[in-house]
């Protein structure tokens, strides 16, 4: 790398990929050997820096200068103004380092400086695809540690001291699981990942193991020499190409390497990894259809006990672990015990990622200590909601989880509070939803993903989530009936009652937390037909108001002609045409179209 | 053992023992839909719900093991209205045909709804319409009444060891059906009837030249007569005519049947079923009693034997008997007739 004056890293995560990253990249390469920089300037592809709101990112060292939403038609000018003189193209500059005059480094700005970065600390840093790098970031130490100083009941005791949690969203500790494996018998035991990322917007073990997936295989190499297993299997959903890729080129390079295969570090020590791809059922990530799905059978949820510690693929003892509680695992060996345990809470050490969507400015991954305030999250991280609306609710835990208010901002995130608050830590997505969301519509969302997603196996399940959705689209649509509100409570709590695994167990957490929280908006669709977040297009209605100036743009700009009226007199709207689009609201250059 | 209250009442239990298995020696009636003892238990009905003081959701009897001090509630309120409303649910996707479903006083769901009370669903939506199909000679599935409790699909694969059925598609959509969604006849089937028998309500029906009712039917337990196994069957008998067999519990064949046994009835009705010997006479067949018939064969035997040696004289059994059967008719032959030429049919 002699004469290199100069790095670009590039975010190689999905995100930026789909927005035209490669083609950037590519665009790129070319300026710089146009202009006679090749020998000076490297191009290396990253992982995931977080900031997916901002993508395609670029970062340029030794300055350390972060450009954001880069265009194929800036790549000429950040080549010939930054590369070739000198100059940082300020206009592209990622506005949270921005100050008055003043540039601060990514990680000053406010959306890094409460993030503590265990799981995703090399995301970004490093190239995913060379395990040299990995290796400079002292990857594999820990294996090597375990394998040549360390029993495995010395491994399995320093992560039960640690406290780790499952990241999966149960929060099973860690540590015991891999004692309940290491202690059950078996001629071969099993070391599982679950990487079926599935929850709406969640996408954190995506960023992991496109960013650093040597991490989670040098993890589960440590779970195996911890519990006497051989044979490792990363279950991934078919729809992570990229990752896909990445793990094939990581574990293709630890073989290489000596790091996976026989005789490790000459420890007599034998594991090796393999991929499973998933075909896209969500109830897959339940940890027994999984296994079901890897045996070759229809991936359906099977009856608990035995757990699959005690008897799990093929009926061996088996661990399964999330992409997550793996990338923790090195950093837990390697610093020990009391570090982990100084971040987060007491009852559960270390940081959790969760992916931000919804109405936040900043939508992306980030990474906090457990413990840390829903407000810190959504509004220090987050940047608040866009376009200064009031923030209403924010949903964690996906499908499974529940909405949580503006009342419990202040409440330190944890598994046990977030069950408290009728929702649930999952996997750590973490949608975010202004006032112009409608709860009760936000419910019928998450059943609708549900009834899809249910295997069908269990009769509450399969058919009380297709009922519930019934009545949830009854009482969007405005059909709604007393009795509705009752028949939705009772099934909900029979669901959770009574359901096999835990989709359907926690399926019904979305309505029973907004009947809670949100029960008026409920009442509000079923007794007085009307929509308060005016969001369900059946229960609202368009109106010119009296003053209408008859400028007819709103004519124009209806897609279904509702719009009718003479030029420079008033207009009205047709409701029986009227499909709610809201696109002549927007058009009005005098305000004069009302929603109700 | 394992010591466990069910219902406030103390009592013991060798381990490894389901609570269901508890509570049907204890005579306590606990709804299944789902279960059969043969195969692995599935829990997909939830109907056997029952309340486990320190457990959080209610759990499935039918695989759930009894654990020392276990505290079992088996029909508290919890548990009723959780079983009522799976009633609810199972039948708000169901055709509701009772009137004239053949499984009419012979269905679980029924009987079920009868003793809980549930009279309809109060739920109005999506329900399931399957095309009927009729293509196996046997039996017919209604795939719109299916309840998807599975029985079909366990015992075609666990005991019959067929596996022509699984499930197909997911969620509210799942349904049951062979290879590729073909209709039935196009799979391997081997008609063997075991689906039929075990599915709880009408969605697999043996194709009935009769009607008849449940509670018309007098139920007359024998051994099926087509080879040496000895299932037990139950001749189901109306007006002394048999319309339909039942597999029964017997010691060989545990509730399953093959196509002859489950099927194969209609010979006994048959005008011509021989039911009296008949006796070539002046080149006619005439019917005669067995007594005559008897002394034919012996006197024939006899005169052959004189006539020709022993050894020009055969036996030749038929895989229809038992082994007890087969045994006195070597017997027969050899101590009786005095040949070793016997031989059974089963060894072509």
């Amino acid at each position: 790398m002699d004469g290199i004056k100069s790095y670009v890293l590039i975010c190689g995560g999905a995100n930026c990929t789909s927005a035209h990253k490669d083609e950037i990249v590519k665009k790129m390469k070319g300026k710089i050997k146009e202009v006679g920089l090749k020998t000076e300037v490297q191009v290396l592809p990253k992982g995931c820096f977080g900031l997916c709101e901002e993508g395609p990112i670029f970062v340029v060292y030794p300055e350390g200068v972060f450009y954001s939403h880069v265009q194929a038609s800036d790549i000429n000018e950040i080549v010939v103004e930054h590369l070739l003189n000198g100059r940082i193209v300020d206009r592209l500059l990622y506005k949270g380092i921005v100050g008055k005059n003043i540039v601060t480094s990514l990680n000053d700005s406010k959306i890094y400086k409460k993030q503590t970065r265990i799981v995703l600390k090399n995301c970004g840093v490093i190239n995913p695809e060379n395990i040299d790098e990995y290796i400079a970031y002292d990857g594999y130490m820990a294996l090597g540690k375990v394998l040549t100083e360390m029993t495995s009941e010395e491994v399995v005791e320093v992560i039960r001291k640690s406290g780790l949690r499952g990241r999966g969203g149960g929060g099973f500790p860690t540590g015991l699981k891999w004692s309940f494996a290491a202690k059950a018998e078996g001629k071969q035991k099993y070391v599982l990942c679950n990487a079926d990322e599935g929850d709406p917007g969640a996408f954190m073990d995506r960023s992991v193991l496109e960013g650093d997936p040597h991490s989670v295989i040098e993890a589960m190499a440590i779970a195996g020499y911890a519990i006497g297993g051989s044979q490792g299997y990363i279950y991934i959903r078919a729809e992570y190409p990229l990752a896909i890729k990445r793990l094939e080129i990581a574990i293709e390079q630890a073989r290489e390497y000596g790091l996976l295969g026989e005789n490790i570090f000459d420890s007599g020590f034998n594991f090796d990894v393999e991929l499973r791809l998933g075909a896209g059922a969500f109830i897959c990530g339940e940890e027994t259809a999984l296994i079901a799905s890897i045996e070759g059978e229809r991936g359906m949820p099977r009856n608990k006990p035995p757990f699959p510690a005690i008897k799990g693929l093929w009926g061996m003892p088996t661990i399964l672990n999330n992409v997550e509680t793996y990338a923790n695992i090195s950093q837990i060996i390697l610093k020990g015990v009391d570090w982990f345990r100084s971040i987060g809470t007491e009852k559960s050490p270390g940081t959790k990622v969760f992916a931000l969507g919804g109405k936040i400015s900043n939508t992306g991954l980030v990474e906090i200590p457990i413990g840390t305030k829903l407000r810190e999250i959504i509004f220090d991280i987050g940047g608040g909601i866009p376009n200064g609306k009031e923030f209403k609710a924010v949903q964690t835990g996906g499908p499974s989880g529940g909405c949580i208010t503006s009342d419990h901002l202040d409440v330190e995130i944890d598994y046990e509070t977030l069950i408290e608050l009728g929702s649930m830590m999952g996997s750590g997505g973490m949608i975010v939803m202004d006032e112009d969301n409608c709860m009760v519509d936000i419910a019928r969302f998450f059943l609708d993903f549900t009834v899809d997603e249910s295997c069908g196996k269990c009769t509450p399940c399969r058919e009380g989530t297709k009922r519930m959705l019934e009545i949830l689209e009854k009482i969007t649509t405005g059909n709604g009936e007393a009795e509705d509100l009752v028949k939705l409570e009772r099934l909900a709590y029979v669901i959770k009652d009574t359901s096999l695994c835990g989709l359907g167990q926690t399926a019904p957490n979305p309505v029973l937390s907004t009947l809670k929280y949100y029960e008026d908006e409920y009442k509000a669709h079923v007794f007085e037909n009307r929509c308060p977040a005016g969001y369900c297009h059946e229960l609202i209605q368009y109106f010119v108001a009296d003053d209408c100036k008859g400028c007819s743009k709103c004519v124009s700009v209806c897609p279904v002609g509702a719009i009718s009226g003479v030029i420079k007199q008033q207009h009205t709207i047709d409701d029986d045409k009227c499909i709610k689009c809201g696109e002549c609201l927007e058009i009005c250059p005098f305000d004069i179209i009302i929603k109700k | 053992m394992v010591k466990i209250t069910i219902n406030g009442v103390k009592v013991e239990f060798p381990k490894k023992f389901t609570i269901l298995q508890a509570c049907r020696e204890l005579k306590i009636d606990i709804p299944t839909l789902c279960y059969d003892e043969r195969v692995k238990p599935q829990s997909t009905c939830r109907l056997c719900v029952v309340e486990v003081e320190g457990m959080r959701n209610l759990r499935p009897s039918c695989s759930t093991q009894i654990d020392e001090d276990m505290k079992i509630y088996t029909h508290s309120d919890r548990v009723i209205e959780a079983r009522k409303e799976i009633l609810r649910l199972l039948i708000a996707n169901h055709p509701l045909d009772c009137l004239t479903c053949e499984k009419a006083g012979d269905c679980k769901l029924q009987d079920y709804c009868y003793e809980y009370d549930v009279k309809e669903s109060g739920f109005v939506g999506a329900k399931k319409n399957y095309l009927i199909d009729d293509s196996n000679p046997f039996y017919i599935r209604d795939m719109s009444k299916c309840i998807m409790c599975g029985n079909c699909v366990r015992v075609c694969s666990e005991l019959q060891g067929k596996n022509i059925l699984g499930l197909i598609g997911r969620g509210f959509e799942t349904t049951v059906g062979a290879g590729f969604e073909t209709q039935i006849d196009y799979s391997a089937c081997v008609s063997c009837g075991n689906c039929v028998s075990v599915c709880p309500v009408g969605a697999i029906m043996p194709k009935s030249k009769e009607k008849f009712r449940r509670w018309e039917i007098e139920k007359v337990r024998t051994t099926c007569s087509y080879c040496g196994v000895g299932c037990q069957i139950d001749l189901l008998v109306k007006d002394d005519k048999v319309v339909g067999v039942d597999a029964a519990d017997g010691p060989s064949n545990e509730g399953l049947l093959c196509v002859k046994g489950k099927f194969g009835f209609d010979f006994i009705n048959h005008p011509d079923r021989l039911k009296k010997p008949l006796i070539r006479k002046k080149g006619e067949l005439v019917e005669s009693t067995w007594e005559e018939a008897y002394d034919l064969i012996a006197s024939k035997i006899n005169e052959t034997k004189k006539r020709h040696g022993v050894d020009t004289i055969a036996g030749f059994a038929s895989a229809r008997c038992s082994n007890e059967e087969n045994y006195l008719f070597q017997k027969l032959f050899r101590a009786g007739i005095g040949t070793n030429n016997v031989d059974h049919c089963a060894r072509l």
